[in-house]
């Protein structure tokens, strides 16, 4: 089993801690003047998300994390587990649960590319792309001529997130959000 | 990154020129001799938790093997023995720790020995030198003991590994390894006591398993203590001053205990300096001497975060 030792210790490692793969955030050596080293390591859990620091002596080792980020193609859900394929050819498929997708389920879009974190070749964490356009299913009917200034209403998108949009939205609209905050963009021209 | 240019900017190599010779005035006005010892060594300190740099001649490492100094310390007290008086050096240092933001392997250090000198009055006088370089005045001095009980709640020099222990996972999540008493001193002196310390100021007077090379004695109220203290600057260990160890004696047993805990760690045994040990014996005069990291200084002097800014090319440009 591959180690790392903590002079190998630098941000985006992929590690186990307490026997779940971790991600290092950030790493920083303390030491006194003199004395022994320790290293402050703030990891992030992928399994659940938990962000939280460790301290370790200098010169420790930890085992490494068989983890691999890859681009893959949204496909369907099933009504337990989303599916999503490899983009490399292969057409290999992967079933993400509940707690794999997390945020995710509320920006995903068939045949639109995300990030998924396997382990041990099984998914554990799905991101969405910074930006994602999307088409409007349902909100208020859009008043015309106020395209500029003012107020906002509630539009729910096809993947059912909820998004606040300026007045003039229509249904059938086709939206550019961002998946980190939630927030609407702009309206995309078709 | 350009990294062929110097990590320095021009005003910083001239205020580190400028430092040096604020550095050289200040021991000529009070009488220091300035010398220069080898930096190449066939022996180096046992500390445990220096990582000194080898260094072979030739193309392969069949040859007799050499390291880099990781202070002066050891030579410049042999000079003493022969009886030179008070002495300064302005040399390279080379510690084979991981580089940091303020710790770069090769380093330049001021250490100098003050024969006769109390650790008190060396105290003073590296106050002076403060007040000379970075301008800060009436630096206050708190004793480990005082500090300790203060941040942490415990005795330092009285307290049982269990207690440093409990106390330390209470605020921290450390990864299971066996930890030692000095070393959660160390942990917690980092990670608790350095953050509260005010912006300059001496400790002194170090639990006995942290004299390196000080003098142990019993204080006033019956703990054994080490005659060492540290100036530290902005939460930084800028100096470490010893009353020094002249026992041969005890010096060769405090050598050959570090070299036991090098073989417990899994670390190569260093040779123990012989000369230097002959010098012990021939006898060096009581005294108080003195280490400081005047690329450190430079840092607070030129208001610099990363030690990179401070050097020329540090070990990321060459």
């Amino acid at each position: 089993m591959a180690t790392y030792s903590t002079n190998e210790f630098k941000s985006g490692l992929k590690v186990l801690v307490d026997d779940e793969p971790c991600s290092i955030l950030e790493n920083e050596v303390v030491k006194p003047g003199k004395g022994q080293a320790f290293n402050r390591v703030k990891f992030r859990n992928l399994l659940n998300g938990r962000v939280w620091e460790r301290t370790y002596k200098s010169g420790e080792s930890i085992e490494a994390a068989d983890v691999m980020e890859t681009d893959m193609e949204y496909l369907y859900n099933d009504g337990e587990f989303w599916h999503f394929m490899k983009t490399d050819e292969s057409y290999e498929q992967v079933a993400a649960d509940k707690n794999a997708i997390r945020e995710a389920e509320n920006w995903l879009k068939e045949q639109d590319i995300y990030q998924v974190i396997l382990w041990n070749d099984a998914p554990i964490s799905v991101t969405a792309p910074n930006f994602i356009e999307m088409e409007v299913v349902e909100t208020d009917p859009g008043l015309k001529g106020d395209t500029a200034q003012g107020g906002t209403k509630p539009a729910k998108l096809s993947s059912g997130a909820v998004v606040k949009v300026p007045l003039f939205i229509n249904i059938g609209d086709v939206l550019r959000v961002d998946t980190r905050t939630g927030e609407y963009q702009n309206r995309v021209n078709k | 990154m350009d990294e062929w240019k110097s990590g320095a900017s021009l005003a910083t190599l001239k205020l580190r020129a400028k430092l040096l010779a604020i550095t050289r005035k200040f021991f000529a006005d009070r009488g220091v001799l300035e010398v220069e010892t080898a930096v190449l060594s066939r022996s180096v300190s046992t500390d445990v938790h220096l990582d000194p740099v080898n260094a072979f001649f030739g193309p392969t490492s069949n040859s007799q093997r050499f390291y880099l100094q990781t202070s002066p310390e050891l030579q410049m007290k042999r000079l003493l023995a022969i009886g030179v008086g008070p002495i300064y050096q302005i040399c390279k240092a080379f510690r084979g720790d991981p580089s940091t933001s303020r710790h770069n392997p090769e380093f330049t250090i001021l250490e100098w020995y003050r024969p006769s000198f109390s650790l008190t009055q060396l105290m003073e006088e590296v106050e002076e030198f403060a007040e000379a370089t970075i301008g800060c005045l009436k630096i206050p001095k708190y004793s480990y003991l005082e500090v300790f009980e203060g941040v942490i709640g415990l005795n330092p020099h009285k307290c049982s590994l269990e207690e440093l222990e409990k106390f330390a996972h209470s605020r921290l999540d450390i990864a299971p390894i066996e930890i030692r008493f000095s070393e959660y001193l160390d942990l917690l002196m980092t990670e608790f006591i350095e953050p509260s310390l005010p912006e300059y100021c001496f400790l002194y007077d170090y639990p006995k398993c942290q004299a390196a090379m000080a003098v142990i004695e019993n204080d006033s109220n019956g703990n054994q203590i080490a005659r060492r203290f540290e100036l530290y600057c902005k939460g930084v260990e800028i100096a470490n001053g010893y009353f020094e160890l002249t026992d041969p004696v005890e010096q060769l047993e405090r050598l050959e205990l570090d070299n036991v805990e090098r073989s417990k760690k899994g670390l190569p045994k260093m040779p123990v300096d012989e000369k230097f040990l002959a010098a012990l014996s021939a006898g060096i005069p009581k005294g108080s001497g003195v280490a400081l990291g005047l690329d450190r200084l430079l840092m607070i002097m030129g208001k610099l975060e990363d030690i990179d800014s401070a050097l020329a090319f540090s070990i990321n440009r060459v």
